[in-house]
């Protein structure tokens, strides 16, 4: 009785005002996900998903709107998002570029790419150029062990990454549009 | 051509468009096929020709070089410096007994059609014919453990399943394949997703199961696309669904994304996951098998375990187990990574050394500089010495020298490698991975990094060793699962096996 009191009191607090930040695209992205998927066997994951699909990352304001669908709590969202690695709280850069911090490739030099990333990005990890085109990101093996040093750029997986490769393949995504699936 | 990611990572696409315009240039007809990849990596991107001599290869073939062979005749298997001749042939593939991989690399990985013509569904098939009794004891009798790195018997979890009554039951694949130097769950499920496909209806059939779900990491998109396409392939067929091929029984299974946490590959957590929670451990009992997803009794067992399947309902038990040594039957997928000139896949029976596959297969180094340490069955397995090369991949004997085959991949260092730093490296792991649920690992992880520095740092002399080795007996010991229960694996094994890396950062 006492959760559904506050499962209750929480619902209401985060009503109203606090989802003027999300736009009404990502308002709209959000509620589509949710009424599409909401009755899946354990929805939460997949509506994670769907909504940094949609949107580039999990805006806070959309927490709320999660939680209503599936009646969790804000905490049991939260504490879902806030677990996993891969969902986002901030927006990112337009390209995600993830690098393998792992043993297979940290035997064929990982760790001088990772320095080289972070240096001609001028970021460190969790960051995004100042351009605002790439966000760099660790990642714990790609599943391409014998090809290392291996990258992830968007959905693209590359191998055999010199530093003089990664720049290549840099400038060329910065060349590239931007994911066309992400609701601005 | 391939379009197992690897073979995209170093630019098989590229190639493969190159070979579609040259061929249309010069008015060749061709017919292209995208194959799963052979498993012989350092080649790729690999293409292979087919000639009444067998198929013949090339590579690796980058997309400059794809006018150059339409001029030697390639399209007729014309001599040239990146033919590597019949591709079976070829001594790495030569000497594996594949038989989870028997079509990866050959089939074509969206054709249904190509899976029936190379012996598919037909470990399937001799299963409607049974009971689920003999199902189960067809799959004990085979020896086969599971290959996600525990292996446990895969016949007496199902056994347990099969036994437990329940309105619902379900089938999880635990596609998680989280362990940096493995990727044959990602080979078989880009290169053969309907043998995955096959293994988990039969497990469906053989439990009484008729839900089925792949849980799969977000780091593999293109096995998502290949199996998706294999699962939708397979329901229009009848072989998913309300009555497979006419038989009356139910099973249907869908792909679910991880997001990037380690220990979702953890069979509990991963149930949690599924259920939309964080992926933390859960205490054990009650097993999976009785309370598994949403409470109900579950079969959970790793890609290649439930891959090996198919094979086993169709050649027979026996067949399976008169492969591996010891406790240790039938074949593993070896994953030869990191610091190797010939990297991939190799599987083989149980038995072989270490020595053979880093030498024989593997070709020695990457860098041509001597091989220093091995490390066996992801991070959290022990790294292992030149002295321990020779040992036999059994999970036993590999058991008796505190190491372990977990999911059989194997990263080379060479002489340049700071083992002190690996160590260091395997406790931040395991800092940044655990669930948080445990404080051996939770808390224990974080202060094996502070105990590693320190040590590093030469402060307090000898008596950082002795804490070091007390908290990784704390956390062998006192941890819910494996993550931090092995973690020390790493840490010990570099500091025992290679204590000068340790003593050199103290002096200097």
């Amino acid at each position: 009785m006492i959760g559904i009191i506050f499962k209750a009191r929480f619902t209401m607090h985060s009503t109203g005002s606090q989802h003027a930040t999300l736009t009404l695209a990502e308002r709209a992205a959000v509620d589509a996900v949710c009424a599409r998927l909401h009755r899946l066997p354990g929805a939460l994951l997949p509506i994670l998903h769907a909504v940094q699909e949609s949107v580039g990352h999990v805006p806070k304001d959309a927490v709320p709107l999660i939680a209503r669908a599936l009646n969790l709590s804000l905490a049991e969202v939260h504490g879902v998002l806030s677990f996993y690695h891969y969902f986002r709280k901030q927006p990112c850069g337009k390209h995600v570029v993830h690098l393998c911090r792992a043993e297979a490739c940290q035997a064929v030099g990982a760790v001088a790419l990772e320095a080289h990333a972070k240096h001609s990005l001028g970021v460190d990890f969790h960051g995004t150029t100042a351009d605002g085109l790439l966000t760099l990101e660790p990642v714990y093996c790609l599943g391409n062990c014998a090809l290392g040093p291996s990258v992830m750029i968007d959905d693209k997986l590359e191998g055999r990454v010199s530093p003089q490769r990664f720049d290549r393949l840099i400038a060329a995504t910065r060349a590239r549009p931007i994911r066309p699936a992400w609701v601005l | 051509m391939p379009r197992d990611a690897a073979a995209l990572s170093v630019g098989a696409d590229e190639t493969a468009e190159a070979i579609a315009a040259e061929a249309a240039r010069r008015g060749i007809a061709i017919e292209l096929v995208r194959n799963g990849s052979r498993g012989m990596l350092w080649l790729e991107p690999l293409v292979e020709v087919v000639s009444e001599a067998g198929r013949i290869a090339y590579g690796p073939v980058a997309a400059d070089a794809v006018p150059g062979l339409f001029d030697a005749g390639f399209t007729s298997g014309g001599a040239h410096a990146l033919a590597q001749g019949v591709t079976e042939d070829i001594r790495f593939l030569q000497r594996q007994q594949r038989l989870t991989f028997a079509r990866v690399g050959i089939t074509d990985p969206r054709s249904l059609e190509d899976y029936l013509a190379h012996e598919g569904y037909r470990g399937l098939t001799a299963a409607l014919g049974r009971d689920p009794a003999e199902i189960v004891a067809s799959v004990t009798a085979s020896g086969l453990r599971g290959r996600g790195g525990a292996a446990f018997p895969a016949g007496i979890k199902w056994q347990t399943v099969l036994g437990a009554a329940a309105p619902q039951k379900y089938v999880v694949c635990n596609a998680d394949e989280g362990d940096s130097g493995t990727f044959s769950d990602r080979m078989v499920m880009e290169g053969d997703p309907f043998v995955l496909i096959e293994g988990m209806t039969i497990a469906g059939i053989a439990t009484g199961a008729t839900r089925g779900y792949v849980y799969l990491r977000w780091e593999y998109p293109a096995a998502r696309i290949a199996l998706e396409a294999a699962i939708a392939a397979a329901r229009a067929a009848g072989y998913l669904g309300d009555d497979i091929l006419g038989s009356g029984r139910t099973f249907d299974l869908e792909v679910r994304m991880g997001a990037g946490a380690y220990i979702c590959g953890e069979e509990t957590a991963l149930l949690e996951s599924l259920e939309g929670k964080r992926g933390q451990v859960r205490f054990k009992p009650p097993l999976p098998a009785l309370h598994g997803l949403f409470g109900k009794p579950t079969v959970i067992n790793n890609v290649i375990t439930l891959a090996s399947v198919p094979l086993i309902l169709d050649r027979g038990a026996d067949y399976y187990a008169r492969y591996g040594m010891g406790r240790s039957r039938g074949t593993l997928p070896i994953q030869l990574t990191g610091n190797i000139k010939h990297g991939g896949l190799v599987e083989c029976a149980f038995g072989v050394t270490l020595r053979e596959l880093l030498y024989d297969y593997g070709g020695g180094s990457l860098s041509g500089r001597p091989i220093r340490a091995v490390q066996v069955g992801g991070p959290l397995g022990a790294y292992l010495p030149e002295s321990q090369f020779d040992l036999p991949l059994d999970y036993e004997t590999f058991a008796n020298a505190k190491a372990m085959v977990g999911h059989g991949g194997i990263v080379v260092f060479d002489d340049t490698v700071d083992m002190a730093a690996q160590a260091r490296y395997a406790m931040e792991f395991c800092a940044e991975e655990s669930c948080g649920k445990c404080t051996p690992c939770r808390i224990g992880s974080t202060r094996g990094v502070e105990v590693i520095d320190r040590l590093l740092a030469g402060g307090n002399g000898g008596g950082q060793e002795a804490l070091l080795r007390d908290l990784c007996e704390t956390m062998t010991y006192g941890s819910l699962c494996a993550l931090g229960g092995l973690t020390p694996y790493p840490v010990l094994s570099a500091l025992n096996h290679f204590p000068e890396d340790f003593v050199h950062a103290v002096h200097s």
